[in-house]
């Protein structure tokens, strides 16, 4: 009998208990977000919590199968829109798969290092609120400061800060300027001893111990049985990061080491993902060294791309229509037999594990696509996992989930 | 293990059952019936050869009529310790839209099929608690249908009324006074004037 049913079983034979139905949220802040519980509870332990979603739920997969594979990379953006970035990457890449480009290789080690400062940026936000949810209210100004510094960078790379739409399918958008390089130079040198102003800051800090070691155990049979992925999961001691399993873009080429909890509790989870900073800082670091001169998209890339061409010749007197519509018809229908059938590629986004499913059937559009969201398995798994925990220890599970509500309900 | 003597191995263990095997771009896609799914499913999940033990993805996809058996059920499985990933896709008709659910093998595809039914429609028979979930309960129809249109039903939801009445109930304990404004105040307020606050 796991301590948690130890704990439903006690509070079950007392007979003073009375069990009452609280629903917590969806407006409540340490949900991060339109999330609401269904708990039944017994004084303060938790006999049985229903997650109930869908309060941000906007259709993205019905839009999609009504737009071209390029017009849905916006939505991708407002899946997670904490590491916007690393979505539009999973997003092209699944889109190169099912048409069968290839990105150059510059492009490929532009979007390494974008998604691994995307990854810094979100994971900046994960430490910030779930160290104020557990009562660690100053690494969250801390954490704060440094976010900026990356949307920051990410708005001269792209003008945008939380929607970049940065990536383009079969590259990126535009190339880095000196500048960015400086500046990202600048911030990678930093950030090690920053990492470890927020560590003396939470590892030393007694109610913060107290409230994650032990707690919201999930042993490693029953995480790969609920589905987790990301850190969520190597918290308790898998080693699965699509980085390795199946690298993409310049992983491959890149050396890092993926972090692995021991006994699954929230407090391994945050030292793993502490871990991953390191590890993005040293991804980063190599792609900047290793950065390759080159084409920043691929030749074949069917996109709005921001790139000038040198206009097609017209025929005095045709008034066919223009030459990119041509162009794209022409393409579109070279690549009809070439598409279709389906893919399904998954990335490392900070989260988890994002899948795209792709069902083509040669047309400019998808005929379906499914997107598996590591939150919404992430809040589905989180019911098991609060079963016979303390109310207060739900805020815990919650924040070392790792959950964002726009990715869940689409 | 090569990803064809996995569908050999299946063959060989459900025969009749495969009816059609792709591979595409390097992925393996397996068309089955539906009718021994969780067994199977079961199969490639305790192989010790296989040991297909994470359930990447569970989806629906609608191919109207452009097919001869409308839905699909598509598991995308992969093996953590082996490192391979393979995908069934197993076929259900329209008239009797029900498949077995595979949630004793996996737990987190409770929420994979919750989903699938909420949006195509589809019913998983043994499900521990098949209900809508992205959608409110009252709501009629499976959006990712391809016979329900892009801009919705021509019918309002049901439930739309329900929560205007709450609203109006809750009208009286608004701090702000925003139920006493005229029509005008209330216009420039909802134009957006910046900071328009009643004096």
């Amino acid at each position: 009998m796991s301590r948690n049913e130890e704990r439903i079983a006690d509070v079950s034979g007392d007979a003073l208990s009375e069990v009452f139905e609280v629903q917590m949220g969806p407006q409540h802040p340490a949900t991060h977000g339109v999330l609401k519980l269904n708990l039944v509870l017994d004084g303060e332990t938790v006999l049985s919590c229903k997650p109930d979603v869908g309060y941000l739920h906007r259709g993205i997969e019905k839009l999609s199968e009504n737009l071209t594979y390029s017009q849905s990379m916006p939505l991708t953006d407002r899946l997670d829109y904490m590491s916007a970035i690393a979505n539009n990457t999973g997003y092209c890449l699944a889109v190169e798969t099912l048409l069968g480009i290839e990105a150059p290789l510059r492009a490929k080690y532009l979007r390494t290092m974008i998604c691994e400062m995307s990854r810094i940026a979100s994971h900046l936000l994960w430490i910030a609120t779930h160290a104020l949810d557990i009562g660690a209210m100053t690494v969250f100004l801390y954490a704060f400061r440094e976010r900026e510094l990356i949307l920051e960078m990410f708005e001269e790379l792209c003008g945008a800060r939380l929607t970049p739409s940065y990536p383009r399918i079969g590259g990126v958008r535009q190339d880095v300027t000196r500048e960015f390089m400086d500046r990202l130079e600048k911030f990678i040198a930093e950030f090690p001893s920053r990492l470890e102003e927020y560590e003396t800051l939470i590892d030393t800090n007694r109610i913060w111990l107290k409230r994650t070691k032990g707690i919201g155990i999930i042993p490693a049979e029953q995480a790969i049985g609920l589905g987790l992925t990301g850190a969520s999961l190597r918290g308790s001691g898998v080693d699965y990061d699509i980085r390795k399993h199946r690298p993409y873009d310049a992983y491959p080429y890149v050396d890092f080491e993926v972090p692995i909890g021991i006994s699954g509790d929230v407090y391994d989870r945050y030292r793993c993902r502490m871990e991953e900073f390191r590890q993005s800082v040293r991804i980063i670091r190599q792609c900047m060294e290793q950065l390759p001169p080159g084409p920043i998209i691929a030749d074949d890339a069917p996109d709005l791309v921001m790139e000038l061409k040198p206009p097609r010749k017209v025929m005095a007197g045709s008034t066919g229509p223009s030459p990119l519509k041509t162009a794209l018809i022409r393409l579109v229908e070279d690549r009809q037999a070439y598409m279709e059938g389906d893919v399904y590629v998954s990335t490392e986004v900070p989260k988890g594990e994002l899948g795209f499913y792709f069902v083509s059937d040669g047309r400019g559009m998808p005929y379906r696509m499914h997107i598996r969201s590591p939150s919404y398995i992430h809040i589905g798994a989180l019911g098991v996992i609060c079963e016979g925990e303390l109310v207060a220890d739900i805020i815990a599970n919650i924040g070392s989930l790792d959950v964002v509500l726009g990715e869940c309900d689409r | 293990m090569e990803l064809l003597e996995i569908v050999e191995k299946l063959r060989e263990a459900f025969p009749g059952e495969i009816l059609e095997w792709i591979e595409h771009r390097g992925q393996m896609g397996v068309i089955v019936r539906r009718d021994r799914i969780l067994e199977m499913c079961r199969f490639l999940h305790d192989d010790s050869e296989i040991q297909m033990n994470h359930l990447m993805d569970l989806c629906g996809v609608d191919y109207g009529d452009r097919k001869d058996v409308r839905f699909e059920v598509v598991y995308n499985l992969y093996s953590i310790p082996l490192r391979h990933m393979i995908r069934l896709r197993a076929q259900v008709p329209e008239d009797d839209c029900r498949i077995d659910s595979v949630t004793s093998l996996w737990t987190g595809a409770d929420w994979h099929e919750r989903e699938t039914y909420d949006l195509m429609g589809i019913v998983f028979e043994g499900h521990p608690d098949l209900r809508r979930v992205l959608l409110p309960e009252t709501w009629e129809g499976h959006p990712l249908r391809k016979d329900y249109p892009v801009q919705g039903p021509e019918k309002e939801w049901s439930g739309y009324e329900e929560v205007k009445a709450v609203a109006r109930r809750l009208k009286k304990y608004d701090f702000y006074g925003a139920a006493e404004w005229t029509d005008e105040e209330e216009s420039r307020a909802r134009a957006g004037e910046a900071g328009y606050v009643k004096e």
